[in-house]
């Protein structure tokens, strides 16, 4: 049957085009980290592919191979019309998934606590405090400690840990920087906490992986990884800056506007960040001035 | 006196969606002109608006659910070019208000209102007949389930050319869908047209559950029912377990709208995550509500092209419901990120996992099907190749996108997206075109074009490999769902495949209506005579093509599995019996559609806020139920002589035929 050869064929060629797309995303963001976070996210993929790949690829021959053998035309196939069991098949098409998603199963329970987004990473350097707002539709940057804050664009040292606390003052987004690794949602009325660490200088691209609404498109920022120096060089530019984040200024700033530039704030009024949270709890009064931790935080 | 509908709902100034206004109107005044023309309005009353025969209703379901994949088609469309084109300072054709209501609509459509009314369509043409059954256990509530269902279908598109639809995303995460940030009434038509037709889908469960449990031919016990009657049992579970959750959630978030009620709200300690669960709660199970069907055709055409019994059919009954429960418990991986912490994360992510053994196992069934039968390269035979080889790619990133650690960064990105329409092309759409074609000689009596059918599938593989491909290696170079326009050049070439293959798929469609119009030109020369075109196996292959409206002259007695099969294997089937009886049958009735009129009035009412009219809407619907609760005049009997004589003619053409 000349048109069956056709068919698989086509079918190959199909795969084949597709496996090509998918090598040559390799330098994509996902599979080009620059931190250890997704180091092991890349790491994690792949080896997740090649595990399922087990039997997903026996599974695609199976379907080429049977379907071209046991053609209607080929009279010298064997035809068994009633045979409908067998017990060593039954055995090998339950016994071999069940075998690799219990391995599949075993890395899963330990990177799902591994690269929980709320476990601090283990460095010898302390962490880097920044504080993040979601607002429409712009992020909120808040260095407590440097007392400093900016809008779409964050900067941090390399090779420091960064402790991202996260909310947000209007709908729901997610906060994601891709060469980085894992996104966490930002809520209202919530903090969520995410622990990054970049270890190579770059500008990397962030963004609301969370649709929010019509600005939600340009929703975006700048994630500098700096050196020390230049890091000290940056949050004192940010300090010469003459706006200064008060109540009245953020007020302004928390109405809807799209694609936002670039703000800094040499001065930010304290516990900003949790006001912004208390104000969604209707008045229930909340422990500490962190707001209120999600679930995952007190693990 | 008209709440907040104006001339100004009507949106004059987009030529897009004034274009297709212009042309759904067109469209029905030519159908209502060609029906006057031809004189055929009271035949389409009598024989079909008012039908409570499942197989008409089947019918309908199906005609409905592909004029919509046009509409949603469209969507899909309109989105791949905008993302071609809206790369760097090129904002593309369509702004945010109209850009997110497209793919709001999109999803929406093509769920609720493609998918689940084809499925539903095929369950009507096929279950009653695969069972030996007179119809459904509850004709007159089938009648009603499909007119529930039509009034959402009207809603949705009513919202086209009269407001505006949902800016929030398919399924409408508050607080973006609460009213502070969605003030318009694209929220409310999104609301009230899933509440009525959601109301059609859970009695059509309830329908299907009883009508499967207590209307089987004597004989046929559960482990001796065709796959695909399977199927759709455990489907009818889900949908009856399932739909309340919508139903619910959705009635909160009604409260939130209309009543400032704070469940899913920011303020006040209303938790939005709330509704992300239950919504999901209810939305997994609903992608097996609608893939498990899927699963059961592929089951019945497998086995009947390649003239062999179904291997592992013990195996395929657990896996079926092994899924169906798994589907309860794995709703959390929806959102890893929202930060449940690394036990319940593991937990779900885990839960989703097992899901893919029993899937996986009926894969192998079906290949082992295969193995040392006769197979026929039909179309859906084809359709079913093409889903065994994308399913399992789709299938193995899914358990990928399980993982929690790597759904950190491949939540909400493409790669997603990719994900399921690659299940959900691969293995839904392919399932209900298989069915489509397989059981179409069924219900018309006639086969369908094999040449124009085979052009669809490949253009409709083809477009999928070309229009999500590139979404899965977008995924990996970090770029989101749902953008209007971006910034970045690398990922325009990807994005202008992805819209080469949305127009392969465009081809698709159209040889499969191409397909159909060719295949009604020539149904003399394909007629279906003998009412078996494949050699099938199941009992819908016993009678003729189409059935009559009384389905069986005589109940069936299945002594094995494959019944038809069997019965010709024996030389049992095509036998003249002793003498007919006169059948006990329902009478049509317009209360079906006129509940559903009134229904529809109420949620167009509410959604602009006209309270009289929402009044008028209740008690209409009101009176409706109560005139039908005391109409007693429903049934009829079919005279024995009338049976003989349809009867005797279907045993001519086959002696004819021999």
């Amino acid at each position: 049957m000349r048109k069956s050869n056709y068919t698989s064929f086509f079918k190959k060629l199909a795969l084949l085009a597709g496996t090509a797309m998918l090598l040559s995303g390799c330098d994509a963001a996902l599979m080009d980290p620059k931190g250890p976070i997704g180091e092991q996210q890349k790491t994690l993929i792949i080896t997740a592919i090649v595990l399922m790949l087990i039997v997903v690829i026996p599974a695609i021959a199976m379907t080429f191979i049977f379907a071209w053998k046991y053609r209607a035309s080929n009279k010298d196939a064997t035809y068994s019309p009633n045979w409908s069991h067998s017990n060593k098949i039954e055995a090998v098409v339950w016994g071999i998934p069940c075998v690799i998603i219990l391995v599949l199963a075993i890395i899963t329970w330990k990177t799902s606590h591994s690269l929980d987004p709320f476990k601090p990473l283990d460095h010898e350097k302390a962490p880097l405090n920044v504080r993040v707002v979601a607002l429409d539709w712009k992020w909120l940057f808040i260095y407590p400690e440097q007392q400093i804050a900016t809008v779409n664009e964050v900067a941090f040292p390399v090779d420091r840990p960064v402790h991202f606390q996260i909310t947000s003052d209007t709908v729901m987004n997610s906060f994601f920087i891709p060469r980085l690794g894992s996104q966490i949602y930002a809520m209202a009325g919530m903090e969520t906490d995410l622990h990054l660490l970049a270890s190579e200088p770059g500008d990397y691209h962030g963004f609301s992986a969370q649709y929010s609404g019509a600005g939600f498109s340009g929703m975006d920022f700048t994630a500098h990884a700096y050196s020390d120096d230049q890091f000290g060089s940056w949050v004192d530019r940010v300090k010469q800056s003459s706006k200064q984040l008060d109540q009245a200024t953020y007020d302004q700033l928390a109405k809807p506007s799209e694609d936002a530039p670039v703000e800094y704030y040499s001065t930010v009024m304290p516990n900003l960040f949790a006001s912004i949270i208390q104000k969604y709890m209707g008045g229930q009064s909340v422990g500490g001035n962190e707001g209120m931790h999600h679930q995952g935080a007190e693990e | 006196m008209f709440g907040k509908l104006s001339l100004e709902a009507v949106p004059y100034h987009e030529p897009i969606i004034m274009g297709a206004i212009g042309f759904i109107i067109l469209g029905g005044l030519a159908m209502a002109a060609a029906l006057t023309y031809f004189r055929k309005w009271g035949y389409l009353w009598k024989e079909w608006l008012t039908s409570v025969d499942h197989k008409r209703l089947g019918v309908m379901y199906i005609i409905v659910a592909m004029v919509m994949l046009l509409r949603g088609f469209a969507d899909a469309v309109m989105m791949r070019s905008q993302q071609a084109i809206a790369n760097g300072a090129n904002e593309g054709y369509l702004p945010p208000h109209h850009y997110d209501q497209i793919f709001t609509a999109h999803g929406v459509i093509m769920i609720f209102f493609m998918a689940m009314p084809f499925m539903i369509g095929l369950m009507n043409i096929v279950v009653p007949l695969q069972i030996g059954a007179r119809d459904v256990a509850f004709p007159f509530l089938n009648s009603l389930s499909f007119w529930l269902f039509f009034a959402g279908v009207v809603l949705v598109n009513l919202s086209l050319g009269l407001g505006e639809f949902a800016k929030t995303g398919w399924l409408a995460y508050p607080p973006l869908s609460g009213i502070k940030y969605s003030p318009g009434v694209g929220v409310d038509y999104y609301i009230w047209a899933l509440q009525i037709s959601g109301i059609g889908t859970l009695l059509t469960g309830v329908n299907f559950f009883v009508t499967i449990l207590k209307m089987r031919a004597p004989g046929m016990s559960l482990m001796k029912m065709p796959i695909f009657t399977w199927t759709i049992l455990v489907t009818a579970v889900l949908i009856m377990a399932a739909f309340p959750i919508l139903t619910a959630t959705l009635g909160l978030l009604t409260l939130d709208r209309y009543l400032e009620m704070h469940f899913f709200t920011n303020d006040l300690g209303g938790n939005m995550m709330m509704y992300v669960n239950l919504i999901w709660a209810w939305g997994h199970p609903e992608v097996y509500i609608l893939i498990l069907p899927a699963f059961g055709i592929f089951s019945e055409v497998t086995a009947t092209f390649c003239s062999k019994r179904l291997f592992g059919y013990t195996s395929m009954v657990y896996a079926t419901a092994a899924i169906g429960f798994l589907s309860f418990i794995v709703w959390l991986h929806h959102f890893f990120t929202m930060g449940a912490g690394g036990n319940v994360n593991a937990f779900f992510g885990i839960a989703t996992m097992v899901i893919s053994i029993p899937t996986g196992v009926k894969i192998f069934n079906w290949l082992f099907t295969m193995y040392q039968g006769r197979v026929r390269f039909t179309t859906p035979i084809l359709w079913t190749l093409g889903f065994l080889v994308t399913f399992s790619i789709g299938g193995m990133t899914g358990v990928l996108l399980a993982v929690p650690g790597a759904d950190f960064v491949l939540h909400n990105s493409l790669f997603l997206i990719a994900h399921f329409h690659n299940v959900i092309i691969g293995g839904v759409v392919f399932g209900y075109l298989a069915g489509f074609t397989y059981w179409f000689p069924k219900a018309f009596g006639f086969t369908l074009n094999e040449r124009l059918g085979k052009c669809a599938f490949w253009c409709w593989l083809v477009g999928f490999y070309f229009a999500f491909m590139p979404l899965y290696v977008l995924g990996f170079m970090g770029m989101t769902r749902r953008l209007n326009h971006y910034d970045n050049p690398e990922w325009q070439a990807y994005l202008i495949v992805a819209a080469i293959g949305a127009g392969i798929i465009a081809l698709g469609i159209g040889f499969q209506l191409l397909q159909i119009v060719v295949s009604v030109m020539q149904r003399h020369k394909n007629r279906d005579v003998t009412g078996d075109p494949w050699g099938a196996r199941t009992l819908e292959w016993s009678m003729s093509s189409p059935p009559p409206f009384y389905n069986f002259a005589h109940t069936p007695v299945v002594k094995e599995r494959d019944a038809f099969w069997d019965m010709k294997e024996n030389k049992d089937a095509y036998h003249t019996p002793q003498g007919y009886q006169k059948i006990h049958m329902p009478k049509n009735t317009a209360a079906g559609l006129t509940i559903s009129a009134f229904s529809l009035v109420i949620g167009f009412a509410l959604i602009w806020h006209i309270w009289w009219l929402a009044i008028v809407g209740t008690v209409g619907c009101l009176i409706s139920v109560i005139v039908r609760m005391f109409n007693d005049d429903i049934d009829y009997y079919v005279p024995a002589e009338e049976v003989e004589r349809i009867e005797s003619e279907h045993l001519k053409n086959i002696a004819n035929q021999a």
